[in-house]
């Protein structure tokens, strides 16, 4: 059965980008989460129609297939179950066409998202949203996870960036959701793929937004001797009218941990420190900036350091960004969690989260996109120790609820996967589900694109496909 | 909000069709129509969301927003519900986006008169997948939505239209973020919003005029055209092109469009998922809406 599925593969790849042998299959039996799975071979296609090829030998021998980009998903959307296809798009690199008047831009999935900024920088242009792992996930990563990043504060997450997308659909045939124009008729079938986890087909080309370098930037550095007094500045900056470009807070774990990593002369004495930048026109940008300090002021702020050139500013930003790094100077394993809370909730959920962790004799640490919500406790552990994963799952069941008690949702940006299935219910109703189910079967009612993840105890397409609209009565 | 009548009007069975205030098409004759509940339910400013049910005047959201000094990307006129079923932006999308990124959750009464959840409070979700942009622009075919979570947006700390004869490429190309460029094939207005010594400094770069506001926008046809085609449209009739996004507000109705038939098809799945016996807006085909 393998034998015969690796044959038709490489009859419409070739020799070299199939990969049947144990090394690969090891290799791509997991993505950045500590899931694993299994797949039965490895296919490396260049180009639309090769996707599509394949799409229709897994369909041709009845199994199932994953997309994968860079791997660097952690919430397991990528893992294959039972022995699936991969179809890694890591060979699509290109980017197909630019137009610079109207900032947009055709490219294939495997681009890697700081590439794309880097190559069309002269273009005075980038791609907005900005992941931590920007430096080797891929467009098609994020258009699957619907990716956000510290900027998406203001400038909104993946969805608002994607203007069309070429996929595969999963019965192999090819068509292109939304389109250059802005109101494409019918549904906003672009709108539904982004983020759907790979379960509604392959996207072979993204049509994305280009967004405006700023002509001014200013990066600033408060910090408190009270987490609740950072959270508190957070939710009056908004409230006062100004959506900042990003918002991040870090704990003084992180900041400790980080400091100790990068030596940025970062506060670690203090409770919690805010990074927050504004950008935009001069005059504006001062407004903001005076604003800020005062409102941070009233928050009982211990200092501010506001970047004084572009290497500081960077500087800064390395120190939230190498926070996952400087992490196994504490322990060797992490686990990081994504959730999001309304603003109002961020100094009771962390009090929260902090409780969780001491009860399961943890360690945490938060560092996270503030001025949305989207909290991300870091849980630090040694995995040598028996029964700590235990633990350490617990815990993070247990932040999940404070959070979606709190009001939030299960997933601010790394997506639900396998990792989150399961919370599903949660927060959506089995009638919330089955609406989910029932879009997912219009794309993939054979459900072979991506099967397992998202939706929990998948109901079978089977059962409605019976139903039909009477003819005449819509279309 | 209870929605629990609503949906119980909704019922189960008999064709049934969404009645806002009329302003972007109104329900399909001799159906039965329903209307959704109305009213703000809570604004939280320091949050930028705002519940609402869909039967809320647009007029009234924005007075509660404006005590904040707060707004949304949606165009004025008619009822929230109406607005997002026909998922059309204002003439300051290239500012502000479009219609559909500014919903956060949605509940609505599916065909058998559930009530559904999609999406969630927070401005910030990927959890599951995104059923409010599939209902945002569905001319209520998929279900009739009943309240909605919305993102707000801070009002501009001041604004000023101006005119120019500039290219509008060079308009889009140099300016900072313009909130909306409008071009009838020879003349452009221009919309910026910021602080004022930014918008008039920007004005003054490219030599803008202040004062007169948008003309009229033709009423003939609504045309959705690839931005980068916007020059074609020059001989065509009169028309206002909005810059950098695509609309163009044309006297002539607008051309037909090829259909894909993958396209036509993922729309006849998805209609059969999601109501069955054809019961929601009977007759009404989002493929060619008007």
């Amino acid at each position: 059965m393998t034998d015969r599925l690796v044959t038709d593969l490489v009859d419409v790849l070739d020799r070299r980008r199939v990969h049947a042998g144990g090394s690969h299959r090891a290799l791509y039996r997991r993505d950045a989460s500590n899931m694993e799975g299994s797949t039965s071979v490895v296919c490396l296609p260049e180009t639309t129609d090769e996707v599509a090829a394949c799409v229709r030998v897994a369909n041709r021998h009845g199994v199932a297939f994953v997309a994968r980009g860079s791997g660097t998903g952690l919430a397991g959307g990528a893992v294959p179950l039972d022995d699936s296809i991969v179809i890694s798009l890591t060979r699509m690199t290109g980017v197909v066409s630019v137009d610079e008047i109207n900032r947009r831009a055709w490219v294939q999935p495997g681009v890697l998202n700081l590439d794309l900024s880097n190559q069309l920088e002269h273009l005075g242009v980038h791609f907005a949203p900005d992941p931590s792992s920007q430096q080797t996930c891929s467009i098609g990563g994020n258009v699957a996870n619907n990716s956000g990043g510290p900027h998406c504060l203001a400038e909104g997450v993946t969805n608002s960036h994607v203007l069309a997308l070429k996929v595969v659909l999963p019965d192999g045939t090819v068509t292109v959701l939304g389109g250059d124009d802005p109101e494409p008729d019918g549904y906003d079938l672009r709108g539904v793929f982004v983020g759907s986890e790979g379960m509604l087909g392959i996207a072979t080309e993204v049509c994305v937004k280009l967004t405006q370098n700023y002509p001014a930037v200013r990066t600033m550095l408060m910090d408190f001797a009270a987490v609740a007094d950072g959270a508190a500045t957070v939710s009056s900056i908004i409230a006062d009218g100004m959506v900042p470009a990003a918002i991040e807070m870090m704990d003084q774990l992180c900041l400790q941990a980080v400091e100790a990593y990068i030596h940025a002369g970062l506060p670690v004495d203090s409770a919690a420190a805010l990074l927050v930048e504004v950008v935009g026109l001069p005059n504006d940008l001062e407004a903001q900036v005076e604003r800020i300090v005062e409102i941070a002021g009233m928050h009982r702020v211990s200092s501010i350091r506001i970047a004084q050139d572009e290497a500081e500013r960077a500087l800064l930003w390395k120190g939230r960004k190498s926070a996952f790094g400087a992490i196994a100077n504490i322990q060797p394993d992490y686990y990081l969690h994504d959730t999001v809370v309304p603003r109002s909730q961020l100094p009771v959920v962390l009090e929260q989260i902090y409780e969780i962790a001491r009860r399961h004799d943890l360690q945490v640490l938060n560092v996270f996109h503030a001025g949305d919500g989207n909290l991300h406790p870091l849980l630090v552990y040694d995995a040598r120790v028996p029964g700590t994963i235990d633990r350490v799952h617990e815990a993070g069941r247990e932040i999940v609820q404070a959070s979606v008690d709190a009001g939030g949702v299960l997933t601010g940006e790394h997506g639900i996967g396998l990792e989150k299935r399961d919370y599903m219910g949660l927060m959506f109703s089995d009638v919330d589900l089955a609406a989910q189910n029932a879009l997912r079967c219009a794309f993939d009612p054979e459900m072979r694109s991506n099967p397992g993840k998202v939706l929990p105890n998948p109901a079978t397409c089977a059962e409605i496909n019976a139903v039909r609209v009477p003819e005449g009565a819509w279309i | 909000m209870d929605l629990s009548e609503f949906a119980e009007e909704i019922g189960s069975d008999d064709p049934v069709t969404i009645a806002g205030l009329g302003t972007r098409g109104g329900p399909v004759d001799d159906v039965r129509p329903v209307m959704a509940p109305g009213g703000v339910e809570w604004f939280r400013p320091d949050e930028m969301i705002v519940c609402c049910g869909a039967g809320t005047p647009l007029d009234e959201l924005e007075d509660a927003l404006a005590i904040h000094r707060q707004t949304v990307a949606i165009p004025p006129f008619g009822t929230v519900g109406g607005a997002l079923a026909v998922g059309r932006s204002g003439i300051r999308r290239l500012g502000y986006g479009p219609v559909r990124d500014t919903v956060l959750q949605v509940r609505y009464v599916d065909a058998s008169g559930r009530i559904v959840k999609a999406g969630g409070p927070t401005v910030k979700n990927v959890s599951g997948f995104d059923l409010c942009r599939l209902l945002v622009g569905s001319h209520g075919t998929l279900g009739f939505v009943g309240d909605v979570i919305l993102r707000t947006r801070p009002m501009g700390r001041f604004e000023q239209w101006f005119t120019t004869t500039t290219d509008p490429d060079v308009l889009l190309r140099q300016l900072y973020r313009p909130t909306s460029i409008l071009w009838d094939g020879e003349r452009s207005w221009v919309l910026l919003e910021g602080h004022p010594d930014d918008v008039r400094a920007q004005a003054a770069a490219l030599g803008l005029v202040a004062g007169d506001l948008p003309p009229a926008l033709p009423k003939g046809g609504r045309w959705s055209v690839d931005p980068a085609q916007l020059r074609s449209l020059v001989g065509t009739g009169r028309f206002v092109a909005e810059i950098g996004v695509g609309i163009v507000h044309h006297e002539q109705p607008a051309p037909a469009r090829p259909r894909d038939p993958a396209i036509v098809e993922l729309h006849r799945r998805i209609k059969a998922r999601f109501d069955p016996t054809g019961r929601l807006n009977p007759g009404v085909d989002v493929l060619a809406a008007p």
